[in-house]
C-alpha cells in the first residue's frame, strides 16, 4: 500500500493565502485560508500587486496556524508542497519562496504542485477516486475537462478558447452592476427569475472545448439595445438567461465526455462548481445516466491548500520532488506524474 | 554571533555569512536571473561552503526595499520565513542605505538612488561612517531630488547602478558638487547589509511575522483608488 505521510501544503496562486497539513493524501489535519476578498472588493477584481503585498504580510502567520492547528512540529513532516503554477506570478512567488525557505530550514523535500491538479484532488479528501475519472474544472481562471486513467495521469480533453467560465460570470456581473466577486450574485438572481432572456450557446461542434466570450458580448449587446429603446433590463432575467446558457453547455459536454470515455466517476472542481445552478444541473444529468458524480464541499472548491497537499501526496508516493531553484510558473501545463 | 544577510532588491543578488563581524563568505552576482531561481540555492551553497546548518545562524539581515517590488518580496519572504521557523531575530535595512554604505568612508553626503521609471527615483541621502540619514528614503522625481540636494550646498557622492541613467541631469543641476562612485561600489553587498543590521535592535517574533517590505510607493491601483476617493 501507499506510504503513510504528512505534508505541509502552501497555496498563494491568486488572492487567498493558504496553508494546510494533509495526512496520507486523504485526511485534512489542518486547513487555513486567509482571504483578501474584503480588500480586493474596492478594486472590482484581483489586483496582482495588491495580492502579492498581502501574501508577504500573511504567509508565515498562515503556515504557523496550520502547524499549530495540526499540533505538529516541522520535524514530524515528510514534505512541503506548494502551488508552482498556474496563477499570478508575483503571488505564486511568495508561497514558493516561503515553502523553499521552510523546507531548507528543516531539511524537507519540496514538491511543486499544479493548481488544477490540486482542484481535482480536492475530491480525494472526500472520497476515494475511481478511474477512469472525468473532472470538470471551472473557476475564475479555468474551464477544463480533464480525463484521468489513474492517479497522477491527466489528459485535458477540452478547455476554454477565450474566457474562463468564472471570468464570464465576473464580467456579466459588472454589466449588471453587481459587486465583486459576481458569480454568487448572478447565481442568486438567476434563481429569482422564472423566465430567462434567451442567449446563444457556443457548442463548437464536436469539440470538448468551450467559449464564453460570445455569450458575454450577447449580454452586453442585449443591455445596450434595451437602453437604446429606453427600456429597462430585468437583472434577474438576464442573470438566468446567462447562467442557463453556461450551465447547459457545461453539463451537455461533460455528460457526452463521461459517456464517450466510459468513466466510473465524474467530479466538478474549482470555485464555480460551488454555483448552485451548475451543481443541480450536473447532479440531475448524472443521476439520469447513473454515473457517480461528486462536488467537494464549498471550502474545498474555492482555492485552498488542503487540495494542494492531497495532490502532493500522490506525487510524493510517485517520488516526484522539486528543488530549491523552483520558480513561479504562471502558464504551467498540467502534466502527468504517473509512470505510464 | 553568526549573521546571514540577503539582498535581492534589484537585479544584483548578494548573500553573505559573517561571524563576529568578520566575513566568512559573500557572493555578489550581477546577472539578469530571477531571484526566485537563484536566491535559495545560493543560500544553501554558502552555508555548505562554511560547513554550517541553517540552525547555526544567529540572526538574519535583509534589504527591505525600496527596489523592484518582486525582488524585495522574494528576499523578505525568504528572510522572514527562515527567521520565524528557526526562531531567530530578523533585521531589515533600507536597500538604498546598503549601497550608500559602500561609500561610508567618504567624508560628505552620499546619495544612493534607484531608477523608478518616467524620470522618477527612489533615493536616500546619508552621511558618515554610520550612515546617518540626511534625507530619508523616498520616491520623487529626479529633478526634485536634485533641487533638494542643491540646497544643501555640499559635495554629493552618487552611488548605485542606476546613477549612470541620470548622470547628465545630475551634472546639470549640481555641477562640480556632483561626484560619482566607481562601478565596483555600485552593487549591494550583503556584508555591508549585515554591518548596518548589527547596529539596529532585534525585532520581536510578532514583528518578524508582520514584517513587510518598505515599498515607498502605493500599488498603482491603490493610488488611483485614493485619487477617486478624494474627488468624491
Ligand atoms: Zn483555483
Amino acid at each position: 500500500m501507499e506510504n503513510q505521510n504528512l505534508i505541509l501544503a502552501i497555496e498563494t496562486s491568486c488572492d487567498e493565502t493558504a496553508a494546510a497539513v494533509i495526512r496520507n493524501g486523504n485526511e485534512i489535519v489542518s486547513n487555513v485560508v486567509s482571504s483578501q476578498i474584503a480588500s480586493q472588493t474596492r478594486f472590482g477584481g484581483v489586483v496582482p500587486e495588491i495580492a502579492s503585498r498581502h501574501h508577504v504580510e500573511k504567509i508565515t502567520l498562515v503556515i504557523e496556524k496550520a502547524l499549530k492547528d495540526a499540533n505538529l512540529d516541522p520535524e514530524e513532516l515528510d514534505a512541503v508542497a506548494v502551488t508552482e503554477g498556474p496563477g499570478l506570478v508575483g503571488a505564486l512567488l511568495i508561497g514558493i519562496n516561503a515553502a523553499k525557505a521552510f523546507a531548507f530550514a528543516h531539511g524537507l523535500p519540496i514538491i511543486g504542485v499544479h493548481h488544477i491538479a490540486g482542484h481535482i484532488y480536492a475530491n480525494a479528501l472526500v472520497q476515494s477516486m475511481e478511474f477512469p475519472l472525468l473532472a470538470l474544472v471551472v473557476s475564475g481562471g479555468h474551464t477544463e475537462l480533464v480525463l484521468m486513467k489513474e492517479h497522477g495521469h491527466f489528459e485535458v480533453i477540452g478547455e476554454t478558447r477565450d474566457d474562463a467560465a468564472g471570468e464570464a460570470y465576473d464580467k456579466v456581473a459588472r454589466v449588471l452592476n453587481l459587486p465583486y466577486p459576481g458569480g454568487p450574485h448572478i447565481d442568486r438572481l438567476a434563481h429569482e427569475a422564472s423566465e430567462g432572456v434567451v442567449f446563444p450557446r457556443a457548442w463548437l461542434e464536436d469539440s470538448y472545448d468551450f467559449s464564453f466570450s460570445g455569450l458575454k458580448s450577447a449580454v452586453i449587446n442585449f443591455k445596450h439595445n434595451m437602453e437604446q429603446r429606453g427600456e429597462k433590463i430585468i437583472p434577474e432575467q438576464v442573470a438566468k438567461g446567462f447562467q442557463d446558457s453556461v450551465v447547459e453547455v457545461l453539463t451537455t459536454k461533460t455528460v457526452r465526455a463521461a459517456k464517450e470515455f466510459q468513466v466510473k466517476q465524474v467530479i466538478a472542481a474549482g470555485g464555480v462548481s460551488a454555483n448552485k445552478g451548475l451543481r443541480t444541473s450536473l447532479e440531475q444529468a448524472f443521476a439520469k445516466e447513473e454515473i457517480p458524480f461528486y462536488v467537494p464541499p464549498l471550502n474545498l472548491c474555492t482555492d485552498n491548500a488542503a487540495m494542494i497537499g492531497a495532490a502532493a501526496a500522490s506525487m510524493y508516493n510517485a517520488s516526484v520532488r522539486g528543488n530549491l531553484s523552483m520558480n513561479g510558473n504562471p502558464g504551467m501545463e498540467l502534466k502527468s506524474w504517473s509512470k505510464e | 554571533m553568526i549573521w546571514l544577510g540577503i539582498d535581492t532588491s534589484n537585479t544584483p543578488l548578494s548573500v553573505a555569512i559573517t561571524k563576529n563581524g568578520q566575513t566568512l563568505v559573500e557572493i555578489v552576482q550581477n546577472v539578469k536571473l530571477t531571484h526566485s531561481v537563484t536566491a535559495m540555492p545560493v543560500i544553501e551553497e554558502l552555508l555548505a561552503k562554511v560547513n554550517m546548518k541553517p540552525n547555526d545562524i544567529d540572526a538574519i539581515a535583509v534589504s527591505e526595499g525600496p527596489g523592484s517590488y518582486t525582488g524585495i518580496r522574494i528576499g523578505v519572504t525568504i528572510a522572514k520565513t527562515l527567521a520565524w521557523t528557526l526562531n531567530k531575530p530578523l533585521v531589515g535595512v533600507s536597500s538604498l542605505k546598503v549601497i550608500a554604505s559602500n561609500a561610508n568612508l567618504f567624508n560628505g553626503l552620499v546619495c544612493s538612488l534607484f531608477d523608478a521609471r518616467r524620470q522618477n527615483v527612489y533615493a536616500g541621502v546619508y552621511r558618515g561612517i554610520h550612515m546617518e540619514p540626511v534625507i530619508e528614503d523616498h520616491h520623487c522625481t529626479i529633478v526634485d531630488l536634485l533641487t533638494n540636494l542643491k540646497e544643501l550646498k555640499e559635495p554629493v557622492l552618487f552611488v548605485g547602478q542606476d546613477v549612470t541613467i541620470f548622470e547628465e541631469v545630475i551634472k546639470e543641476h549640481l555641477g562640480e558638487k556632483a561626484l560619482f562612485a566607481p562601478k565596483t561600489l555600485q552593487l549591494p553587498r550583503a556584508t555591508k547589509l549585515i554591518e548596518l543590521a548589527a547596529e539596529k535592535p532585534f525585532q520581536s517574533m510578532d514583528e518578524v511575522q508582520a514584517f513587510v517590505p518598505k515599498y515607498h510607493r502605493l500599488a498603482q491601483a491603490e493610488a488611483e483608488w485614493m485619487k477617486e476617493q478624494k474627488k468624491e
